[in-house]
């Protein structure tokens, strides 16, 4: 009985001690073809190079077109997603009626659980045609601002919804002490509730862009291949993700440099999701402390 | 006459909680509500500052006369009756700003933007306050920085700075300890020259020592209303004469 | 004695009363500002449901009819006319399976260590933030980890095993932090109620603990499996098909998904194709919003029954 109970209790443990492993092992990889990446490629050239080209005859090995393509549309996800997503939260937390929001915050959070291919897809046919009728003859059939706009739309309710978590926790005695002055709603909200929430604000809105970096089909499907350091969204691009695919779904030997250099592009990814990742850690550690 | 109440019921739902109550409350007095909890007495409080209003069960019936005025008419601008009605709360509750901001909060929602009118208010709401010692040092400060007395001090600072006739006070002195408690106290009585005071409390020293009137409530009716020392020493109703001897509540 | 006091039913005057809290500019300003930016807000909020729906009836009203049982059962055809969703779905379905049978046991097992056993030692620190950490890395990453260890050092291929074994390393944390949950809402007192009977603790939790957040850990897997199904990279990174001519019959075939099939669709320019795309994205949706109904339907019950 005893020696059962020890023998359990070790394999819980090894079961939760795996997850460990994943990271080990995510680490491991990245960094081992990562770098014999770098014994072909300096990390200045890396890192400074304005041309990516690894497929191409002449090859270059710069990341920032990659990286501009992945900020620019995260970007305009941003600028979709965070004043659309802020007043929605703000609306279902102070204005809504109770029915209202009980209905609305989930059939909002379907768009989290919609996949992102179908998002891919709603772009691609939809959203860039309308955005070509919008600006005729200055969309590209792949550009950046469709995907960025969808984007929006998908990461949408992690903003609404995590915002309004944080406007919910404020405790209900500041805002009774707001109206108690004479203050409206809407004074209330800017002048204490917004302040007061902020860094659980900040939590949602990290954790919308870290997501919007890692994002992979929306990208994959309607910006393009061509990485290009440009701010203009009406041209093709090519984000880091979108990279990793085009590689893999190619057929590129395995030790070839072309193989390496997805894992030296996704080894980026990782390091900024991860610090993204742990910059809302720490925000979200600083909100739990504030009203205790 | 300042305040009038004129058979004021009060329902959330179906259950009643105010059965009609009817007082005069006069000008530049403190008046304590007294009972045991439940009994009604916060949601009078509330009725003033129409803060039931919040509430989206809650009804109102009766008539409240301020200044002559009924606040419960459809003309009247609910955020306009809370700029004359501060209330302070059970518990200090400042904003997450500094301790001058707090006290400015009433006056930038007002659409104030004179710098210096600003901090003249500042200064005289802390000042009216007892507070201005402790904090003139650190205004830029945290409000979260200062002890839960402070804390409530500063709230009621912030409540006088836009100037309010009335001032309602929901158990201010619950949250503190001995010393605070006293200070309030104080606080409240030197007040009164200058607003009506209301102030519901659990606590029947407290009444005795800072209100002039004192109104006690039982089960949403309002058993007895006089002159606290004669309420104190001197009950008219059975039940009041219990709660003041401490035989329930 | 009841003791009342006088209540005069005075009829309440509303009349010509001095009005000292009547309307002032300012604070009309103020209110105009607040209902405009309520009635603003209202349609952000509308915006937001708006797409939605644009959403679905874009690709309803574009793939339905290219939906029929010919569509389901047929293979992949070069000819858009022909082709269907056969080897896609099945392949799905060997997917969910696989995932489900690895991810599950190691999940809930994890999530029983750190909730019932770790104590708040550095090691269990150091584990609960690594599974934040694992949340939130990329799809894409889960697809270089099963590339270079599933695929090519295990030797697995672009197999329904390799795909799943990185599938289930991508939804470990979400099931592991729902389970977490789960057992949490179980109350203390119900344990020491077991072990006052003499119960071990592994009988405790097995007996008492786990069948009480059974609601809750279902609800978490299906999720988890619902977001697994819809994923699309890592799956192609570690080399999975989009085009495959039969449907899988061992762990150990190549294999295509559902979304990978829409992928490969939409990326064509043919018009034809995009409405293969959208019949499909039709059956994708209704698995995933089936199985959240389900998880959103197990988790109101179970709030509703057991309440502690």
């Amino acid at each position: 009985m005893r020696k059962g109970e020890k023998f359990i209790e070790a394999f819980l443990f090894g079961c939760s001690a795996l997850t460990l492993l994943t990271t080990v092992g995510i680490i491991l990889v990245l960094s081992f073809e990562t770098i014999g990446f770098f014994k072909d490629v300096s990390l200045i050239e890396f890192l400074t190079d304005t041309q990516w080209t690894p497929l191409f005859s002449n090859k270059r090995f710069g990341i920032m077109p990659l990286l501009a393509g992945t900020f620019l549309v995260t970007a305009i996800s941003l600028v979709v997603a965070v004043p659309l997503g802020l007043v929605i939260a703000v609306y279902l937390s102070e204005y809504a009626p109770g029915w209202f929001r009980e209905i609305v915050k989930p059939v909002l959070e379907i768009l989290a659980a919609i996949p992102t291919v179908v998002y891919g897809y709603f772009a691609l046919v939809y959203v860039t045609p309308w955005l070509q009728e919008l600006f005729p003859d200055q969309v590209g059939g792949f550009n950046a601002l469709s995907p960025g706009i969808v984007m929006g739309i998908m990461i949408l309710p992690l903003i609404s919804s995590l915002s309004e978590d944080a406007l919910y926790a404020v405790p209900k005695s500041l805002k009774e002490a707001s109206f108690a002055m004479g203050a409206t709603k809407l004074q209330t909200v800017r002048q204490v509730l917004i302040p007061a929430a902020f860094s659980g604000i900040s939590v949602s809105i990290v954790l919308a862009l870290s997501r919007a970096i890692g994002e992979t089909m929306i990208v994959a499907i309607a910006a393009g291949q061509q990485p290009r350091l440009t701010a203009n969204p009406l041209v093709p691009i090519e984000t880091a993700t979108t990279y990793i695919v085009q590689v893999t779904m190619g057929d590129v030997p395995y030790d070839s440099l072309e193989y390496k250099t997805i894992f030296a592009v996704g080894m980026t990814l990782f390091v900024i999701t991860l610090v993204l990742n742990n910059v809302s850690f720490w925000l979200k550690k600083r909100y739990t402390q504030a009203y205790r | 006459m300042k305040i009038e109440a004129n058979n004021v019921r009060v329902s959330y739902g179906s259950e009643q909680v105010l059965k009609g109550i009817t007082m005069s409350i006069k000008k530049n007095t403190v008046t304590a509500f007294i009972g045991p909890s439940g009994c009604g007495k916060s949601t009078f409080l509330r009725c003033f500052n129409r803060m039931n209003d919040l509430i989206e069960t809650c009804k109102v019936e009766g008539q409240i006369m301020i200044d002559e005025s009924d606040i419960y008419h459809p003309k009247v601008n609910i955020n306009e009756l809370r700029k004359s009605v501060g209330m302070v709360f059970q518990k200090p509750n400042p904003f997450p700003k500094s301790i001058f901001e707090n006290v400015a909060y009433g006056l930038r929602i007002n659409g104030v933007t004179n710098k210096k009118y600003i901090e003249e208010k500042v200064e005289w709401a802390i000042k009216q306050a007892a507070l201005w010692e402790e904090v003139k040092d650190k205004l830029k400060k945290s409000a979260f920085a200062l002890s839960g007395g402070q804390q409530q001090r500063l709230c009621i600072a912030r409540a006088l700075a836009v100037e309010p006739s009335i001032l309602l006070m929901d158990e201010p002195a619950s949250a503190l300890d001995p010393i605070s408690t006293t200070k309030i106290e104080e606080l409240i009585y030197n007040l009164k020259a200058s607003y009506t005071i209301i102030i519901v409390t659990h606590n029947m020293q407290q009444a005795t020592r800072t209100s002039d009137k004192t109104a006690f409530f039982y089960m949403g009716d309002l058993i007895e209303y006089d002159d606290t020392r004669t309420l104190f020493t001197n009950p008219k109703k059975q039940k009041t004469q219990n709660y003041i001897t401490g035989r329930f509540g | 004695m009841e003791e009342t006091l006088e209540k005069p039913e005075k009829p309440v005057s509303r009349k010509k009363p001095k009005m000292t809290f009547e309307s002032k500019g300012r604070t009309v300003y103020y209110q105009l500002q607040d209902k405009i930016f309520k009635y603003f807000a209202l349609a952000a909020t509308s915006l937001g449901l708006i797409v939605l729906v644009l959403l679905l009836y874009s690709v309803f009203s574009s793939g339905f009819d290219r939906l029929d049982w010919d569509f389901i059962t047929s293979l992949p055809s070069k000819r858009a006319a022909k082709a269907g969703i056969y080897t896609a779905w099945t392949g799905t379905l060997w997917i969910m399976f696989l995932t489900t049978i690895i991810a599950f046991p190691i999940g809930v097992s994890a999530g029983i260590y750190l909730e019932e056993y770790s104590s708040r030692s550095r090691m269990s620190n150091l584990i609960e933030i690594n599974i934040a950490n694992l949340a939130g890395v990329p799809s894409i990453i889960y697809g270089l980890l099963g590339l270079e260890v599933f695929a090519r050092f295990l030797n697995l291929g672009a197999s329904v095993l390799t795909g799943s074994l990185t599938l289930a390393l991508l939804i470990l944390p979400i099931i592991i932090v729902s389970t977490r949950e789960a057992i949490k809402t179980v109350p203390y007192t119900l344990r020491e109620a077991s072990f006052a009977l003499g119960a071990s603790k592994w009988q405790t939790i097995w007996n008492q603990v786990l069948p009480a957040s059974v609601p809750g850990i279902i609800t978490g897997v299906i999720l988890a499996i619902s977001r697994a199904i819809g994923e699309t990279a890592p799956l192609i990174v570690i080399g999975a098909l989009t085009y495959v001519p039969f449907a899988p019959t061992s762990p150990m075939d190549e294999f295509t998904v559902m979304p990978i099939q829409i992928f490969n669709w939409v990326s064509r320019p043919q018009k034809a194709f995009a409405e293969n795309a959208a019949a499909a994205i039709i059956v994708l949706l209704s698995i995933t919003f089936v199985m959240n109904a389900i998880a959103v339907y197990l988790r109101h019950r179970s709030q509703k029954k057991v309440k502690w």
